[in-house]
């Protein structure tokens, strides 16, 4: 059985998790004075040896993201952290500021000096006033105790944290609709080239990394490759926060090394809710293709899950029992796809209208076998055409669901409508409500 | 080779298009390329003169580079061209021919089946690119996407959101090209569309490029609606009689009637883009107050229809034996100012002749005749200007186009703009001009920079001369802009006293013999003509005993102009009833631009010939109607045709001789007074060309009284304020708008509603009183 | 905009201290925007004229952001604004019978305010608590692990004047105007109350340290 690792999580029992006095207590910001003790090309090489890999979904190597910002060229360099968590079942990053917002600050000084970056900004959603409250005053407090702003720690090291709060809009967790929305604008991609690390925000060499990414780094420095390397897989190193949720006994954070299985959570965390199986899950949040029972061994890390037909994504393990309707699964997913699109571009602003229509009407009942090939074609002229990855994380629950349950779309057409109690599913049905 | 291709060596890449090879500079787009092997590839949100978009998605291609192929189709209208690059359109690959279909398919299912009603029928880029390469039947059975139909976004635009693919071609000119993002996205998915803040209209001087770019009927012109369909209309290429920016213009025509322009597309001049004035300000062709045929002023004091013959004797009669000078107005083409210039000199025998029909000085004169009549200065100057300097200019509202391109490189570049205006207007906002009190703090002028002038350095003493100065002194490019689309024609063909066509000095006695033998006359009167003023001042005073006026305003020029003609013989050419021939003893209808052919020269003094749009026996152009005059003079100017006339302004050539010199003024004293009146025209005011077109009328900006922050609190007014500015002669009343200026200084607009300055005040600068009413 | 629509002298000043946060005013929209929230309830058009005014912007370009995102209301949300999520997850196990709940128990559906103008209630998408699905919003605070009469005993509380205390927030629920001056990033110094971490979020934890144990 494969052992938890907490590391962020580990002080967060106690009440006093997020002040900066309890993440002292534990060790908080004693990585920072080694970074700066060297130079910045040698924190880069440092995370790049790691083997750290973006938290946020894409798994990109965050110290070679680090590498691309051109040095030396007397222009401003920015950090900006995505703490823009909204991809369906993801729940990580939240609780983590929550209860330990100072991880953060620790690997935004950290990675800006490395970037050689003096502003840094989190842009985290609008609709977690909590998190907001608890991550502006750990920034706050960073600054009060010398460990932002001018000459921290003596280093000669300026740094500024700015915290925006962005306003529900999914698609600005895409790293160019952030810098637009950042920058004031409606949070739309931008064209690519060029990529933030040669014009990101305010057309300046950006690096963008997820809250996690920035919030591993100072246990990395503190701890050393060794003992991060020691955790995970062979391409996939170290610890990660798994976020379990749904029909399980015991949903909640795990943190682990890259690799665990949703067997090995299940069985720690007390398996499936009692008298019900594993029908399908998400192993990455809702723009990862689902997985069914016969996925349960695949190990969690970037290379095996895509491997078996999915992303690792965010780790958002969302688990459903028999007891859910899966076409319903893909209908309320693509009407979240459809509200969150932005606009942009055709296919995923009228692809997404015409999905959750023809998806609305499969529920119901009103479909034929005929239209799942038109839904399966849809979703071909739609997958790849389109400006940015939304639109083909909108299509991949459909994709994958008639993948593995296309006998359950053709038995709301035989049944004439859903062949499920949408009670029988909630969680008070079993508590007795 | 010109001198212009011989730049250096443009570095190229070399790539393969549906099996052709295809070398083009590096940078260009697919698109692009393939259109160079006539591969036309489905868009919608591309427009080579917007920044790429990749929005509509709807020219996807598939892409290999040195092998490897992209695992997508990408969007061709973003991708530039690289060697070892391999594109496969939807002529050559599977793949992106089902892309391009699925994307056809996507825009069509929310758009409504109203090609039938909508004016975009017939010339749609959406409605052909579905019959090319869309399905013949809908898979779509849900429900479409509604809005309210069009909306009114300004009294001149109409948006229609069903019809809207929002490719953003429209929001992205309104931001990028013209700096006034008044409509945007807004919303967003499936419920973005296009849309004004409800309080702040799409009250930009371009948008009716809006109109022209929409690849559907979203957009509309409130005159053009429903007006007529694309295969019921004739073309022919136009050139705006506007202003002095010089824009190709498409006219379409149905039953010999205007019923729309375009932008024409000139990449040295207006590009693909114009104003709207130059769009929409054409009714004044169909106005009621059209002079339709000739008219003599009969012994009841009113004016009588007459035949041409009729008139023609009438008027030689009145001009024989008459001191007799001729003002040109400044709207005349090069052929009709060539006519008045030879007329005067010939049938008239006198050098009385001037184009300036606002304020004008000596030291202009000199100014045009010594230095404005070879300034080379032109658009691609500006192009690659180091900074422009606008003196006495204001681009976007005397000249839209040159606004244009100016802003184009403050965008791209950051180009430095300096402006000696008393405030920043909103196009010096737009080109985030310095404002400048004197030359001198102009720093960093080189020779590669651009100096603009305007008409209204004349109005200044010593500004010509300080321009010139200047541009001496640093090497800097000088060019001069009148606002009037004939002026720039008028200074070459000689209409004006001090020279002869062909900007031969009058004063030169080998310049005269130039042209005393093209025209096979004896002798040219040799003294320089007096100006504009001076003739009225001669018609007034008696000195002068007739004038044959061609389209000028008196009000242009000065609050008593008309009073000097009253007793006087005026022979009028105009194309509407106006001041001049509620006077006039014998009035000649001309031809509008449409009625004739023609050219105007624009501020470069590059000529844009235009086609007859129209056959009407009862129209001439001016210079016609000014050679039966002479012939009836018996002073023959043998310029019987637009085209005749052409073929001798050429064969005339350009003067090649010693100059006339230019002495320079120095400036004069500051005005004395309270307050100091400063104005110039909007471009779109009360101005007699847009007479008639309502709709455009309401998209033009409201006259308020500008004063800074100190002179309103001691006037105690604030914005919701209003103030009375009196002269000597009369008064107008306006609201208060407060901007950053000095004291002492009052802006109002020049001849716009509520603001009619020569009129009501007697001048366009000068001591007034202002005081809260 | 006339005199008297314009906001407070000290208002202005708030403004300003916000645009110096950033390096290029056009930043500040988006906290400008919460913080129009936080004083007006919604975007009003007096809002989006000061941010047009400060910022150098045109009305449209504000407008054009301010209706992008979700968060910004253009008509009037109740004091206390409901969101219930339905995204798959939570309703499967519950969202969408909760969220009939609380339309029932309000009388009014969704984007609608009560007419006592107290509670309005939307439907909304993942808010990033799946672990502690089904989940509500009230004016952004959580409240975890709800139940369709939970939230009916929850909405009476807010229409009878005594807010429910969050999950996982501040000590007293604060109203949607205070709240939206938090996201404004202007601090109402309660970042010290509530719990640090509810027990989904611990469960690893606990469960790791077990494991030491052992």
């Amino acid at each position: 059985m494969t052992k938890l690792t907490p590391v962020l999580s580990k002080n967060w029992n106690d009440a006093d998790s997020f002040t900066i006095a309890n993440y002292k207590k534990h060790g908080g910001y004693k990585a920072l004075p080694k970074a700066l003790s060297q130079t910045p090309d040698e924190v880069i090489a440092l995370i790049k040896e790691s083997g750290l890999r973006g938290r946020g979904g894409a798994g990109f190597p965050t110290g070679s993201k680090w590498g691309f910002i051109p040095q030396g060229d007397n222009k401003a360099h920015y950090l900006v952290v995505n703490a823009d968590e909204s991809e369906p079942g993801t729940c990580k990053d939240m609780p983590l500021l929550l209860a330990n917002p100072h991880s953060l600050v620790e690997g935004i000084i950290i990675g800006s000096y490395a970037i050689r970056a003096n502003h840094a900004f989190i842009y985290i959603r609008g609709e977690v006033v909590h998190v907001v409250r608890r991550l502006q005053q750990a920034i706050d407090d960073a600054y009060a105790a010398g460990l932002l702003g001018k000459n921290i720690l003596n280093s000669g090291f300026d740094l500024e944290v700015t915290l925006h709060a962005g306003a529900g809009a999914y698609i600005c967790g895409e790293e160019t609709a952030l810098l637009d929305s950042l920058e004031g604008f409606r949070g739309q991609p931008r064209l690519r080239p060029p990529f933030p690390a040669i014009a990101g925000l305010y057309a300046m060499p950006t690096v963008v990394n997820n809250v996690e990414s920035i919030a591993s780094v100072p246990a990395i420095i503190d701890n050393g490759n060794e003992w991060f390397q020691a955790m995970g897989t062979e391409k996939s190193k170290g610890f990660t926060l798994y976020s379990l949720s749904g029909h399980v006994s015991n949903p909640g954070q795990f943190e682990a090394p890259l690799g665990i299985t949703l067997r090995e959570i299940l069985e720690l965390s007390g398996g499936m809710r009692p008298g019900h199986q594993l029908k399908f899950w998400t192993p990455g949040g809702s723009s990862t293709p689902i997985f069914t029972a016969e996925h349960l061994d695949v190990p969690l890390d970037y290379e095996a899950v895509s491997a078996a037909g999915s992303m690792l994504g965010t780790k958002a393990l969302q688990v459903f029992d028999e007891t859910t309707c899966v076409v319903r699964a893909a209908l309320r997913w693509s009407e979240f796809y459809k509200h969150e699109s932005c606009g942009k571009c055709t296919p995923c602003r009228e692809g997404t209208w015409w999905l959750v229509q023809m998806l609305e009407d499969l529920e119901a009942g009103r479909g034929t076998e005929a239209d799942l090939d038109k839904l399966l074609d849809l979703c071909d002229n739609i997958a790849g055409r389109s400006f940015c990855a939304l639109a083909d994380g909108a299509v991949a629950p459909i994709i994958s669901t008639l993948k593995y349950f296309r006998s359950e779309y053709i038995l709301h057409q035989t049944n004439g409508g859903c062949p499920f109690d949408p009670i029988a599913s909630t969680l008070f049905e079993t508590a007795g409500a | 080779m010109t001198p212009e291709q011989a730049v250096v060596a443009v570095e190229t890449v070399t790539a393969i298009i549906d099996g052709l090879e295809v070398t083009v500079p590096k940078g260009t787009l697919i698109i692009r390329a393939a259109e160079q092997l006539g591969v036309e590839i489905p868009r919608f949100c591309d427009h080579p003169l917007l920044a790429p978009a990749g929005a509509c998605r709807q020219c996807l291609v598939d892409v290999e580079i040195n092998g490897r192929a992209f695992p997508k189709p990408q969007a061709s209208c973003t991708m530039p061209v690289e060697n070892g690059m391999v594109v496969k359109t939807q002529l050559t690959s599977e793949v992106a021919a089902k892309a391009q279909a699925g994307i056809m398919e996507f825009l069509l299912i929310n758009h409504p089946l109203d090609c039938p009603v909508c004016d975009k029928g017939g010339e749609c880029p959406l409605q052909n690119q579905a019959m090319s390469a869309g399905r013949t039947e809908t898979r779509f059975e849900g429900e479409k996407r509604t809005f309210e139909k069009p909306i009114n976004i300004s009294s001149q635009v109409l948006l229609d959101r069903e019809r809207c693919v929002l490719c953003a071609r429209c929001t992205r000119f309104s931001e990028e090209i013209a700096g006034d993002p008044f409509i945007t996205l807004n919303e967003r998915g499936a419920l973005q569309q296009v849309g004004i803040y409800e309080d702040q209209p799409f009250e930009s001087y371009y948008s009716g490029n809006t109109v022209q770019i929409c690849p559907v009927g979203a957009l509309t012109g409130a005159s053009y609606r429903f007006r007529a369909r694309p295969f019921d209309l004739v073309s022919i290429n136009s050139a705006c009689e506007h202003c002095a920016s010089g824009c190709d213009l498409r006219t379409d025509m149905r039953r010999g009637k205007t019923l729309r322009r375009l932008a024409g597309d000139d990449p040295k001049v207006n590009q693909e883009w114009n104003c709207d004035k130059g769009r929409w300000a054409f009714k004044y062709l169909t106005s009621r107050e059209r002079v339709s045929t000739p008219m003599i002023r009969g012994a009841d004091g009113e004016l009588h229809e007459a035949s041409w013959p009729e008139a023609i004797s009438a008027a030689a009669k009145g001009l024989v034996s008459k001191r007799t000078a001729v003002l040109v107005g400044g709207r005349a083409t090069v052929e009709d100012a060539y006519g008045y210039s030879k007329f005067a000199r010939v049938a008239l025998g006198t050098n009385d002749i001037d184009f300036r029909a606002r304020a004008h000085s000596e030291e202009e004169s000199e100014f045009l005749a010594a230095v404005a009549i070879d300034l080379k200065t032109t658009y691609a100057d500006i192009d690659t200007a180091d900074q422009v300097v606008l003196l006495s200019f204001e681009p976007e509202e005397e000249s839209p186009i040159v606004f244009l391109r100016i802003h184009r490189q403050v965008r791209r570049r950051g180009m430095s703009v300096s402006t000696d205006a008393p405030l920043a207007s909103r196009g010096s906002k737009k080109l985030k001009a310095e404002l400048i009190t004197s030359l001198t703090q102009i720093n960093g002028l080189t020779s590669n920079s651009v100096i603009l002038v305007g008409e209204r350095a004349a109005e200044t003493q010593g500004a010509l001369s300080a321009a010139l100065e200047l541009s001496e002194s640093t090497g800097a490019k000088l060019a001069w802009i009148p606002r009037r689309a004939g002026e720039r024609g008028a200074l070459q063909a000689g209409a004006i006293g001090n020279l002869l066509p062909g900007g031969r000095p009058v004063s030169d006695s080998a310049a005269r013999v130039d042209i005393q033998t093209a025209w096979g006359i004896s002798n040219l009167p040799t003294v320089d003509g007096r100006s504009t003023s001076e003739i009225l001042h001669g018609l007034g005073d008696g000195s002068l005993d007739a004038v044959v006026i061609g389209a000028v305003d008196p009000f242009d020029i000065s609050a008593d102009a008309l009073n000097q003609l009253l007793n006087t013989f005026v022979v009028s050419l105009e194309i509407s009833h106006s001041a001049i021939t509620a006077i006039a003893d014998v009035v000649l209808p001309v031809a509008a631009v449409v009625e004739k052919s023609g050219s105007f020269l624009d501020w470069q003094a590059s000529a844009r010939a235009f086609e007859k749009g129209v056959e009407d026996a009862q129209m001439r152009s001016d210079v016609r109607i000014l050679s039966m005059l002479a012939d009836e003079l018996a002073a023959p100017i043998n310029l019987p045709s637009v085209a005749a006339t052409a073929r001798e302004i050429e064969s005339l050539g350009k003067w090649d001789g010693a100059k006339p010199t230019f002495a320079k003024r120095s400036a004069s004293a500051a005005l004395q007074g309270e307050m100091t009146l400063v104005s110039w025209r909007l471009l779109l005011d009360l101005g007699t060309l847009q007479m008639g077109e309502a709709n455009l009328a309401g998209t033009a900006k409201h006259a308020r009284a500008h004063i800074s922050a100190g002179r309103a609190a001691q006037l105690g007014v604030t914005e919701s304020d209003s103030v009375r500015i009196t002269s000597e002669l009369g008064s107008i009343e306006l609201p208060v708008s407060i901007y950053a200026m000095a004291d002492h200084l009052i802006w109002v607009p020049r001849n716009s509603e509520n603001s009619q300055v020569i009129p009501s005040l007697g001048f366009t600068s000068g001591a007034v009183k202002v005081a809260k009413i | 905009m006339s005199d008297h629509q314009v906001f407070t002298a000290e208002q202005l000043a708030t403004m300003d201290t916000i645009i110096a946060r950033y390096p290029k005013s056009r930043s500040a929209i988006m906290p400008l925007l919460h913080f129009v929230q936080s004083i007006d309830g919604y975007v009003t058009p007096r809002g989006i004229e000061s941010i047009a005014l400060k910022l150098d912007l045109a009305t449209a370009e504000v407008t054009a952001v301010s209706t992008f995102y979700t968060q910004y209301k253009s008509e009037p949300v109740g004091e206390y604004h409901v969101g219930v999520c339905i995204n798959t997850l939570c309703a499967v196990m519950g969202g969408d019978a909760i969220f009939e709940a609380a339309c029932d128990q309000l009388g009014i559906k969704n984007h609608e305010t009560t007419k006592n103008g107290k509670v309005s209630l939307e439907r909304i998408e993942c808010n990033a608590a799946c672990d502690f699905a089904p989940v509500v919003m009230v004016n952004w605070e959580f409240f975890d692990n709800q139940t369709p009469q939970s939230v009916k005993e929850m909405v009476d509380d807010l229409q009878n004047g005594k807010p429910p205390v969050p999950t996982r927030g501040p000590n007293t629920l604060r109203t949607w105007k205070e709240n939206s001056a938090v996201l404004a990033g202007l601090s109402d110094g309660l970042a010290n109350e509530g719990v640090q971490a509810g027990p989904a979020t611990l469960r690893g934890l606990n469960i790791a340290q077990g494991q030491d144990k052992k």
